[in-house]
């Protein structure tokens, strides 16, 4: 009798703590965006949003940092997505399981871990140097889109997987061609999921800087580019300027807290756009 | 005749899929070359920089004189010849603006024309002189005589004990100090993020009720996608303050800010990847376990755990890569120092942040340059390597499975 309460006793003493440890992080991480959307809510302006930064950054808005973010994320995802979606698709579909396929999906998973600041030195040597783009959209798109590519290979990967069988067979069995089957039926069930990944993604490249620093992103340039090849600011850059070697700091501060929550509001937005798609496609596709 | 048409047209369609699939691989490839081909241009270089010389006078005895001496006797730490091997005789050190404390204008020429001719002479006059002087005035009537200068060796590169390639007369590259920088902020990261991240885990997986799960769940997916330097920029206003005033430190930028940012980056990871790992555990098995009358408890330490086992070691290994590939948080927050760290409250350094904060003030080419690509190179063969044991750990993980 003993024995048994000393067992559940020892089951509530081990739950406990692992309730309160997980309690920790949560409240950890919920503390960050709480921090940061309190102090940065009281910046967030239309001003703000649509103003050229002014008196060495410590005044005035982060319009083209926002507008430098979005040309980047543009240039990365017109590279990344053709090419990821057909390269998912490729290994999904058409790749027998071997020495290719296996091949294929190291090289992905190993494109997935490298750190970005070795895509930032990757892209100064080839395209900013060799290429000769120097600092411009273009190096910067580029390097951030081959980072980009593995995501979006993976995501296409698992949407892909998520059909179930039976509908290719189906399809087969009425005389459609391989192409045809992707195209009509497999395609169309796993786009809501695809499309959700590739939100995601989005998410993540807005906020990526170690690749940017050498291959595109301006300290400080207050005016919109002209052409691919002119350098931007973009919004991870400027609030690593700002709060660490903007020309007085402390002023600084809160156009810092505004950036942040910008960057913040960003990745919760793809986020939401994410689940919102998610359960719209999901209900559609149960209907059906 | 339309056949042929759409079959050619599928086998074009599968051609150009193909294609897309092999560009990972192609990158990857790119990748390793222009990274290598940069970094290890490094190796064998002269690190006396370019187009100087150390000269001596030619009665010294003293014939090697090796990249780390050279530094310190120009910082004046070795003051004597003795520890070199030659006289017993105070170093007098030498640089090039240093020669109107022993010429005057007129003796130096209208045009500086005779700086060659006075140089060679000072060198010749002064038996226990080194100097730092340009090349190209070390014709052929030069008295002194020039010490080969040391070349950067892959022992000095790995083992050396000090990174300082802005350092005149010679460049010290000794990436000794960031790799064991990285290592310490890595390894404090996964010692804060592991028992929190695994806790979290098994409570999602094995105790929470489904409604809090589905709460908790996508806020830590949220936080997977804060980017870095956000994460930074909180380190910097919250923890690094909170560190100084705990510790009563001059600076609150040291190793353990660096730890405590990448901790709570790495969390999500760890979180998702083990919670993951853990819900795979079959229901069979957890319900034999309740079954011989073990308590949920129990299970969870004698059946789950174990059973995911492997799982949650790439959780922590993933956890680690990420950590020693993290850039821009880290930057930010542990101080920047390059030197050896003796404990989590010093500035340490590492590889990343390095790479971040020089590459911008270099020259294109220049030795400094290829030393931030080397250390690229050893960053991306660390990373490389950590994921080829996640990517065996895991495949041996499926087979189980099946």
């Amino acid at each position: 009798m003993k024995g048994k309460k000393i067992k559940y006793m020892k089951e509530a003493l081990a739950f406990n703590l692992f309730r309160l440890m997980s309690l920790v992080v949560i409240i950890i991480l919920f503390s960050i965006l709480l921090f940061i959307t309190v102090k940065g809510i009281s910046v967030i302006s239309w001003d703000f949003l649509t103003s050229m930064p002014e008196e060495g950054m410590t005044k005035g808005g982060i319009f083209p940092a926002i507008i430098g973010t979005l040309i980047l994320v543009t240039g990365s995802i017109l590279f990344a997505f053709p090419i990821g979606v057909l390269s998912g698709i490729y290994i999904n579909e058409y790749a027998k399981d071997g020495f290719f396929k296996r091949f294929v999906k190291l090289m992905t998973n190993n494109l997935a871990g490298i750190p970005s600041i070795v895509f930032g030195l990757f892209g100064m040597s080839l395209f900013v140097n060799t290429l000769d783009f120097g600092d411009s959209i273009i190096a910067g798109s580029l390097t951030l889109g081959i980072l980009t590519l593995p995501v979006v290979i993976r995501t296409t990967e698992e949407a892909l997987k998520s059909v179930n069988n039976s509908f290719r067979l189906g399809s087969y069995a009425l005389g459609a061609t391989k192409l045809q089957t992707i195209r009509k039926v497999v395609l169309p069930m796993a786009t809501p999921n695809i499309i959700t990944g590739l939100i995601l993604s989005i998410g993540r490249v807005s906020g990526e800087t170690a690749p940017i620093l050498f291959t595109v992103a301006a300290y400080f340039l207050p005016k919109l580019p002209s052409g691919i090849f002119d350098q931007v600011m973009a919004l991870p850059y400027h609030l690593y300027v700002i709060s660490t070697s903007g020309t007085e700091i402390e002023k600084s501060r809160p156009m810092a807290y505004g950036t942040a929550l910008v960057l913040i509001a960003i990745v919760l937005i793809a986020n939401l756009l994410a689940n919102a798609l998610r359960r719209y496609y999901g209900k559609k596709v149960k209907m059906n | 005749m339309k056949k042929f048409f759409k079959r050619f047209s599928e086998k074009l369609v599968e051609g150009a899929l193909f294609l897309s699939s092999s560009v990972t691989t192609f990158v990857v490839l790119l990748i390793v070359i222009f990274l290598f081909k940069e970094g290890l241009g490094v190796i064998n270089e002269k690190t006396v920089e370019e187009g100087f010389v150390i000269a001596v006078n030619k009665n010294n005895r003293v014939n090697t004189i090796s990249t780390e001496q050279i530094k310190n006797i120009f910082d004046q730490n070795i003051t004597n010849w003795e520890s070199l091997g030659g006289e017993n005789d105070s170093i007098i050190l030498f640089r090039i603006d240093d020669i109107s404390n022993y010429y005057s204008d007129e003796q130096l020429g209208d045009t500086l024309q005779n700086i060659p001719y006075c140089i060679s002479q000072l060198i010749d006059s002064i038996p226990e002189i080194i100097a730092f002087i340009p090349e190209k005035y070390t014709s052929k009537e030069f008295k002194g005589r020039v010490i080969n200068s040391d070349i950067v060796t892959v022992s000095d590169f790995i083992g050396g004990k000090e990174w300082f390639p802005t350092a005149q007369p010679s460049a010290q590259f000794g990436i000794l100090p960031l790799i064991l920088g990285t290592l310490w902020v890595s390894l404090g990261a996964i010692l804060i993020a592991l028992p929190l991240g695994l806790a979290t885990a098994i409570y999602l997986s094995e105790i929470a009720s489904p409604k809090m799960r589905n709460v908790i769940k996508p806020l830590v997916e949220l936080l997977s996608g804060i980017p870095s330097v956000v994460y930074g920029f909180f380190g910097l206003i919250v923890i690094v303050p909170m560190i100084q005033n705990v510790f009563g430190l001059p600076v609150g930028e040291t190793g353990l800010a660096g730890s405590i940012v990448l901790g709570i980056m790495a969390l999500p990871t760890i979180i998702t990847i083990s919670e993951d790992a853990l819900r795979t555990t079959p229901r069979e098995m957890k319900e034999a376990s309740l079954a011989l009358g073990a308590n949920r408890w129990q299970t969870v330490l004698k059946v789950t755990i174990p059973y995911s086992a492997s799982g949650i070691t790439a959780a922590a290994i993933l956890g680690i890569g990420r950590a020693i590939g993290e850039t821009m948080a880290v930057l930010m927050v542990t101080g920047n120092a390059a030197v050896i760290p003796g404990g989590l409250l010093e500035p340490v350094r590492t590889i990343p942040a390095t790479i971040a904060a020089e590459l911008g003030e270099t020259a294109h080419g220049g030795l400094h340059y290829k030393a931030l690509f080397a250390l690229g190179c050893i960053l991306f063969i660390m990373t490389m390597v950590i994921n080829l044991i996640v990517e065996y750990i895991s495949s041996k993980r499926k087979t189980k499975v099946q």
